[in-house]
């Protein structure tokens, strides 16, 4: 059987023409689940952006995004219609931005759920409270007439993981899901999506700036700097010995934090 | 929810006071308009409230006919202006590459483009009317609403939210329904706020120029006008319409800056995060 995802030569150009993301092959299959790493700016996002075909505009891909048996790259935008949410979805990394800040959280869920799964009216409802509790949310009817302002950040990106999911799609993509929560929470919504990819055998493509994060939730890792590929491979065998001086910095400095972060759990 | 705001509410006094005016002169008006019984240039008192003009009719009927021009001015133009304006700014927001730069430049020359020229040319195309010279305004206004729709617009397209839509498939009508123009909205209202009190004013100057309503309909542009003349020994026919212009444009101006305080969905979420 074929990848789920097979992106072949990816490039990435301004406008202008200038490459944010050059040569980039890699491949998710299904219920894999693969972590991309690199420090801000390695164009991660851009990456996932593009499987989607919703690079900025004015951004234009070339090489080959194929998801889920649709070619990504040049495609309509009646057949990327089709293989968005179906295909992949994204959880984004600012929670504060994710949700329409006017629309209240349970409509915002609803939308997803009525064109998957064409249930309207009472049955709706219900969905998306079943949405809601699916990612631990307490009391999913407040939740659910909210607005996103009334919610903490890490409910507001619980919701937006329940906005995902709600696609029920073969891939999970998860731009640093939990960068800008606290580290409490962040443990949390990890074991989240975790969990509930596990439960529905799911892929999961999990970005993110800091190995020690995507080594809990992925088994194999692609490593990014510059718009480039650096190395990939299972995710513990390139925490023990890796190969590139970038990726051996990147294990450096997260084995650094770890350690900060155990001598002040310590003094807790 | 709801905020009470002091300047709404000043506002709202104000231009209540013209509202009321002129609402009265539907169904009533001390005077006939045309009535000129009253002796030219009449002081007030002696059964004419503000006075006479210089044939004779009554002052304070011709500035409660002349509020319900300056409303109709204001809606009018105003209903033109975001008909058009929020129409066009939302498709140069979609459109991308020649359409979006066609349509950006032919605003820029509209918005450069004098609104009274563009007065003078309806006018001579048609005639010396109310309706020309809403259309006018409501034109010239409408570049100026498709200009900012257009960067509202564009702001809100590059948010993580929206994207999220897309990510599920959501359709552009939905996206734009949902999404972009609940969101733009705020901003746009309090804009349009402030377009009609520049349209009632741009019709008082098109009426004083002799380019807006004919007589016998007393536009207050035009009662100023005629009261310029004598000035000096009947202040009433030219104080009374400046004050009432004054009143309603600062009006509608202070509701403008209260529905900013309301509307904001930053304050609103600064408020919540606080
Ligand atoms: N809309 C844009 N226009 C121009 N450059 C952009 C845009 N978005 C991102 N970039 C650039 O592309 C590069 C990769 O960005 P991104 O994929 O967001 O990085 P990452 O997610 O790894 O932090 C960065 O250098 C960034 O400045
Ligand atoms: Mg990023």
């Amino acid at each position: 059987m074929s990848a789920l995802l097979e992106v072949r030569d990816l490039t990435i150009r301004t406008g202008t023409g200038r490459a944010l993301v050059t040569g980039l092959t890699f491949s998710v299959a299904r219920g894999e689940r693969l972590g991309l790493i690199g420090e801000s700016g390695s164009g991660k996002s851009l990456t996932t952006l593009a499987v989607l075909g919703l690079l900025p505009d004015g951004m234009t891909a070339s090489g080959s995004v194929v998801l889920d048996g649709t070619q990504i790259i040049g495609a309509s935008e009646k057949t990327l219609a089709g293989v968005r949410g179906r295909g992949a979805a994204i959880v984004f990394q600012e929670p504060l931005t994710a949700l329409d800040p006017l629309m209240r959280v349970g409509r915002q869920i609803a939308e997803p759920l009525r064109r998957r799964r064409g249930v309207t009216g009472a049955a709706l409802r219900r969905a998306v409270a079943e949405a809601l509790e699916r990612v631990r949310l307490p009391d999913p009817a407040r939740i659910a007439r909210a607005f996103p302002h009334e919610l903490s950040g890490g409910q507001r990106q619980r919701v937006a993981l329940a906005m995902a999911l709600a696609c029920d799609p073969a891939l999970l993509i998860a731009d640093e899901p939990t960068t800008a929560l606290d580290v409490t929470v962040q443990a949390e919504m990890l074991d989240l999506v975790d969990t509930l990819v596990r439960e529905r055998d799911m892929a999961v493509a999990f970005v993110s700036h800091d190995l020690a994060v995507v080594a809990r939730v992925t088994d194999r890792v692609l490593v990014m700097k510059d718009g480039h590929a650096v190395e990939s491979g299972d995710v513990h065998e390139v925490v023990r010995a890796p190969r590139e001086a970038y990726t051996k910095a990147l294990v450096d400095s997260a084995r650094q934090l770890e350690s900060a972060l155990d001598s002040f759990g310590g003094a807790q | 929810m709801k905020r009470r705001s002091p300047t709404l509410w000043t506002g709202a006094v104000l231009a209540g006071l013209v509202v009321l005016l002129a609402l009265v002169s539907l169904v009533w008006l001390p005077y006939d308009p045309a009535d000129t019984s009253g002796g030219r240039l009449a002081g007030p008192g002696d059964g004419h409230l503000l006075g006479t003009d210089k044939l004779g009719r009554d002052l304070f009927t011709q500035l409660m006919t002349g509020s319900r021009i300056a409303l109709e001015a204001g809606l009018g133009s105003v209903l033109i202006a975001a008909l058009i304006g929020v129409t066009l700014g939302v498709l140069a927001a979609y459109a991308q590459g020649w359409f979006d730069d066609t349509l950006s430049a032919l605003l820029d020359i509209l918005i450069a483009f004098p609104t009274l020229l563009l007065a003078m040319l309806i006018v001579a195309a048609r005639s010396a009317t109310l309706g020309s010279a809403i259309l006018a305004i409501g034109l010239a206004q409408s570049a100026v609403v498709a200009r900012l729709t257009r960067i509202l617009v564009k702001r809100v397209l590059a948010q993580d939210y929206i994207t999220a839509a897309r990510t599920s498939g959501t359709s552009w009508p939905r996206i734009t329904a949902g999404h972009v123009l609940p969101n733009i909205w705020p901003t746009l209202v309090v804009n349009l706020a402030l377009q009609f009190g520049l349209a009632v004013l741009a019709e008082a100057g098109l009426s004083y120029l002799g380019l807006g309503a004919p007589p016998p309909n007393a536009s207050w542009g035009r009662m100023l006008q005629e009261a310029q003349a004598t000035f000096t020994t009947a202040p009433a026919g030219a104080l009374a319409p400046g004050v009432l212009l004054v009143l309603l444009v600062i009006g509608v101006n202070l509701i403008a800056d209260g529905l900013r305080d309301v509307l904001d969905p930053t304050t609103r979420r600064g408020r919540a995060a606080a």
